[in-house]
């Protein structure tokens, strides 16, 4: 049935921080008593995409370019000064919130897809070779499979993918016979961007440094929705990206362990990253500059920084709990209908997101139906094409939720379906 | 709650619904398969040919998809059926969608020309100005 537990959030508060959200949209088509082509109130449930963006963000951004917009580093005039300090300052803040131990372990990329890259190019094309394996799961997100997969090819290491049980999760037998001398590499999805499932990273943290490999945690989908610290998954390296926590895009996070980063070599070169040049030589500066080559992304970061303090007022217990209540929420009510297929782990043991497919009706098309009633989700496979090979599935429908989601979006998602349903009869 | 979109108006589902030529011809003078990786549709165009070589006797069809790709290669093959190789040769997407009789948001159009698509490459190779290799049924 779905059971509407109180929010441990204040969420009409929180939606008023958020101007997007009265958006309406659609409106080509009639709906009973609305009148004709009136449009609808948003209904937002694309959230593992990314995520809408409050006005404290937003103002962040809006104070550094009519306030104190300037180049970092170089400058030693005043608003250059206030940049970097900024600028630096949000390294330390995203340190905080995920419990590294401090700026020289946090690297800003482009997104989570560049944090891995760099780390597959920079580490991975050194020190990978011939009779190197790097372990993968069956449910990666391209962003790594196709990263890994690549660099195994220029640099002769296999790939080996941990199986995904019916249930949608990581069959850790397979992955404790994977996990071998011969493994470099253990790169993990943190959350499932499809299935929602949660995966055990401590755990195969542990399984990777027994045998002296390093493991990469793809945390996109899990910054923004759980408490994360890095030190008790004992990451060797974490990603995740900003436009999916509050924060703009053209900002992700690369969190490495010092001491690897110390030996890992540059991965892009230029300006900001170097200390002293010579026509013949060059060194490199400190952690984490080393690796942020050139101008880097200041608005961005600084906007980042402003959308972790916004998530920690509400406190990420919270935000977990409330993407809880709405997954489990979602997960039932859909599972109400035996057309309906939902994968991944049950409600009560998943991230808040459902993909799911409604018998005989393409993702396209109901995704289509829903747009026509406002709701916007996610149809396609994801990023996640090996995986819907393995469910058989060419794509799936996949609705997301954040903070400003309410158990009544969630209806008018259900009630969308049901109008598919109908016209597809 | 509403009827459905105009994206969905009736002529649309009644052909996925319904399909028309759909299924396998004897002796297709050509015949082609093309997929759309991101959507999962994929879409095969058999064409038989008069014996002039250039008046389009009959179209079948076969594939998988979303209900505007599927539609789409249905009415297609009623549509060709008829017309010659150079008509189908100048069938743009505006055609198409002036075919399905409804507007198709950009990010669908991929879906709707599917079927056109397979059916130029097809064409184009049985003409021998292409190479099956470098057919582009993706865009
Ligand atoms: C699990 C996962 N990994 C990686 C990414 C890639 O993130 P980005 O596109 O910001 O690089 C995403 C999001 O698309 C994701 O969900």
């Amino acid at each position: 049935m779905g059971v509407q537990e109180s929010y441990p959030i204040d969420v009409a508060a929180i939606r008023e921080d958020f101007p997007i959200l009265d958006r309406k949209v659609g409106g080509d088509f009639t709906v009973p008593g609305e009148g004709e082509n009136d449009d609808l109130p948003l209904v937002y449930l694309d959230n593992a995409a990314t995520s809408q963006t409050p006005r404290q963000v937003v103002d962040a951004i809006v104070d550094y370019y009519y306030g104190y917009n300037s180049n970092v580093h170089r400058g030693i005039h005043h608003l250059s000064q206030e940049a970097s300090v900024a600028y630096e300052n949000a390294h330390d803040r995203v340190a905080e919130f995920v419990n590294a131990d401090g700026r020289e372990e946090i690297v800003f990329t482009k997104n989570t897809t560049e944090a891995i890259n760099l780390v597959a190019y920079a580490w991975g094309l050194e020190e990978l070779g011939p009779g190197d394996t790097v372990v993968l799961t069956e449910m990666e997100h391209h962003a790594s499979l196709v990263t890994w997969q690549q660099i195994a090819k220029k640099t002769g290491a296999s790939v080996e993918y941990i199986r995904v049980d019916d249930e949608g999760r990581l069959d850790m037998e397979h992955a404790k016979e994977l996990i071998d001398d011969s493994v470099k590499m253990v790169s993990v999805v943190h959350v499932s961007n499809t299935l929602g499932t949660i995966n055990p990273v401590a755990e195969l943290a542990d399984m990777a440094h027994e045998v002296g490999a390093y493991i990469f945690v793809d945390g996109a989908q899990s910054v923004p929705t759980r408490p994360v610290d890095v030190k008790d998954i004992d990451a060797d390296f974490f990603a995740f990206s900003g436009h999916k926590m509050l924060g703009p895009t053209g900002i992700g996070v690369l969190y490495g362990k010092e001491e690897i980063l110390e030996d890992t070599s540059p991965y892009l070169y230029g300006g900001e990253m170097i200390r002293r040049v010579t026509y013949e030589e060059s060194t490199w500066e400190d952690l984490p500059w080393k690796f942020e080559a050139g101008t880097p992304v200041i608005e961005q970061g600084i906007a980042l920084h402003a959308a972790i303090d916004y998530l920690d007022d509400i406190g990420m217990e919270n935000v977990q709990k409330h993407e809880e209540l709405l997954a489990e929420y979602a997960y039932d009510r859909l599972d109400e209908f035996d057309d309906i297929e939902i994968y991944g782990p049950p409600g009560d043991d998943r991230g808040g997101l459902v993909a799911f497919n409604l018998d005989g009706v393409h993702a396209h098309d109901l995704s289509s139906i829903l747009n026509d009633h406002a709701v916007a989700v996610r149809a396609g496979d994801h990023c996640t094409q090996p995986l819907h090979d393995k469910l058989g599935a060419a794509a799936s429908t996949r609705a997301s939720f954040y903070i400003y989601n309410t158990y009544e979006e969630i209806d008018k998602l259900v009630d969308a379906v049901d109008d598919a349903r109908q016209l597809f009869a | 709650m509403g009827m459905g979109s105009d994206m969905y108006r009736q002529q649309i589902l009644d052909h996925y619904k319904n399909p028309r030529n759909k299924g396998e011809m004897e002796e297709p003078t050509f015949s082609h398969t093309g997929e759309n990786p991101s959507c999962g549709d994929t879409i095969t165009m058999q064409v038989r040919l008069e014996d002039d070589g250039e008046t389009i006797e009959f179209v079948a069809f076969s594939g998988d998809g979303c209900a505007i790709s599927q539609a789409s290669a249905s009415m297609l093959s009623e549509r060709l059926q008829g017309t010659t190789l150079s008509e189908l040769e100048e069938m743009d997407t505006d055609d198409v969608t002036e075919m399905l009789g409804v507007d198709i948001s950009p990010m669908r159009i991929k879906c709707a020309v599917l079927a056109r698509q397979v059916a130029q490459d097809g064409a184009a190779i049985y003409e021998g100005d292409l190479d099956v290799d470098e057919t582009t049924t993706e865009e």
